[in-house]
């Protein structure tokens, strides 16, 4: 037992808008990519996390970097960066993508939204990871000098998810076109209005249930994130229980499962490369990622389920039942929705058919696991009645 | 009976030669949820210091430590099933391990219970 952080230490890290409010519901604060963190509340990751499935949860992601790119072009010109189809997008409409460097590798993750125009030029909201912004900036900013970035310091963003999340929201936000949040689909986006702050809102989030994320003026949120968990069906959910709830829908973490020395085919992300992008390319890594996906890739991210009760955490070895090895973990831990523990990570794609069964090292020890598809709780999006 | 504790939150419950090892309150919050316990054999030999169980919280995997160097006598085989006591009950249920105790003067070495109310104000 040892104390992963000293109280010093968490004193020095920047706070989003809502430190406060999570050091009066009792957080236990940690630092993470540069910033002060609950990565739990007094009820636990466990509670938190089942909270979150049965009902609602309220999480902070204001570290997040979060910026708005605009240019006569904007949607082409980030498309040069990203193998997603951000042309196609609607205004409202937001995709999943990955910003990849010369070598097809992925530099982060993140979420493109159309707004509407503005006076005639396309305009992007992007949502990216804390520990990535600032970099993820500079490159959108050296890369494409003809468009505007404009880093949105100033906006908290939270996520609302879980069962009850549609029926709570539409109580605290009015649709500025009339419409509630009812309204809005999976990966849709709208501004909503509340005491005359517009609230950019889209169904959307890292737990695989229905749910909201919300970017709001950081004067706003705290008074926001309140009176969402005065709600009775509301509970704040730490880092602890995100990961565990991203982990269980199969979602990845960047610096994790994937990284700058991963692509999006063999991270099983091609269904986020629209068949325009396949076939015609233009973007940073394409040679590459063409090449994966005509070809297959050498390893594929699959997920684990462990035979014992044991978890397996992030670097463990993927041997064969000979001893062979044949990858690596690149996350893994307990699932509280399935009660044992699960895993996902790298293996030689010729090994990677779901069924297959291998050895987990653990401590000098081979755990039995089985590859199976992922999620490994089965998404809850709302996709429409 | 004498209860002493070690700056890495390890309590051992001393009666009659044997100490009854586990985690402490403070401890097993800082864990959270206890998901997986792994226990030592029967018979090992153990050096105060070393690795002597692994606790898995949601989050993490964290080392238990001898406090006191010994063998292993006992282990709580209920933790296996329900590693949950640790969180539950650290000082009682869900105890970890019994040492027969190889070296008895170690105990002076390790913090009483008032010098452990102290270091924890310190390093909280």
């Amino acid at each position: 037992m040892s104390d992963s952080q000293t109280a010093a230490a968490v004193r020095e890290l920047a706070r989003t808008p809502l430190y406060d409010l999570h050091c009066g519901l009792g957080a236990r604060m940690t630092g993470f990519a540069g910033y002060a963190m609950p990565v739990q509340y007094p009820s636990g990751i466990v509670s938190e996390h089942l909270h979150t499935r049965t009902r609602a949860g309220l999480f902070d992601v204001s570290h997040m970097g979060q910026a708005i790119l605009a240019g006569s072009q904007a949607a082409l010109r980030l498309e040069t960066l990203v193998p997603g189809d951000i042309a196609a997008l609607a205004p409202g409409r937001m995709r999943y993508t990955q910003l990849l460097d010369g070598h097809g590798h992925i530099l982060d993750d993140l979420m493109v939204t159309r707004l509407d125009d503005e006076a005639g030029r396309e305009r992007l909201f992007l949502v990216v990871n804390a520990a990535t912004k600032r970099a993820d900036f500079a490159y959108l900013a050296a890369e494409l000098p003809d468009c505007a970035l404009t880093v949105l310091d100033d906006r908290a963003l939270l996520a609302l998810q879980g069962p009850k999340a549609a029926e709570v929201l539409r109580r605290h936000v009015a649709s500025a076109a009339a419409k509630s949040v009812f309204a809005l689909h999976f990966m849709a986006a709208g501004n909503f209005a509340r005491d005359g702050i517009f609230l950019n809102i889209s169904r959307s989030g890292y737990t695989g249930e229905d749910g909201f994320e919300i970017s709001i003026p950081a004067t706003a949120a705290p008074d926001f994130a309140q009176e969402l968990l005065d709600e009775a069906d509301v509970r704040p959910i730490g880092l602890g229980a995100r990961d565990s709830l991203r982990l269980e829908a199969g979602l990845c973490l960047y610096g994790h499962d994937i990284d700058s020395t991963t692509g999006p085919v063999e991270a099983g992300l091609s269904w986020s490369i629209s068949k325009r992008r396949r076939e015609a390319g233009g973007f940073f890594g394409y040679e590459q990622v063409k090449r994966a996906i005509d070809h297959g890739p050498s390893r594929l991210r699959v997920g684990f389920l462990l035979e014992g009760k044991a978890p397996v955490r992030e670097g463990a070895e993927v041997v064969t039942p000979e001893g062979q090895t044949i990858g690596r973990i690149t996350s893994g831990g307990f699932a509280p929705s399935l009660g044992r523990p699960v895993a996902m990570g790298y293996v030689d794609a010729a090994r990677a058919a779901p069924g297959t069964q291998l050895c987990l090292i653990v401590r000098g020890k081979p755990l039995a696991a089985k590859i199976v598809p992922m999620p490994f709780v089965p998404h809850h999006y709302f996709r429409g009645d | 009976m004498t209860t002493r504790y070690t700056k890495s939150h390890e309590y051992v419950r001393v009666e009659g030669g044997t100490g009854i090892v586990g985690i402490t309150d403070y401890a097993q919050a800082q864990l959270g949820d206890v998901v997986f316990v792994e226990l030592p054999p029967i018979g090992q030999s153990l050096s105060k210091g070393a690795e002597a169980a692994t606790v898995e919280s949601v989050k993490a995997a964290s080392e238990v430590n001898a406090p006191v160097s010994g063998t292993v006598v006992d282990v709580n085989s209920a933790l296996t099933d329900s590693p949950g006591l640790v969180n539950e009950d650290p000082s009682g249920k869900g105890w970890f391990l019994k040492i027969k105790l190889s070296d008895a003067a170690e105990l002076d070495r390790l913090m009483d219970e008032d010098a452990y109310r102290e270091f924890l104000k310190a390093v909280s």
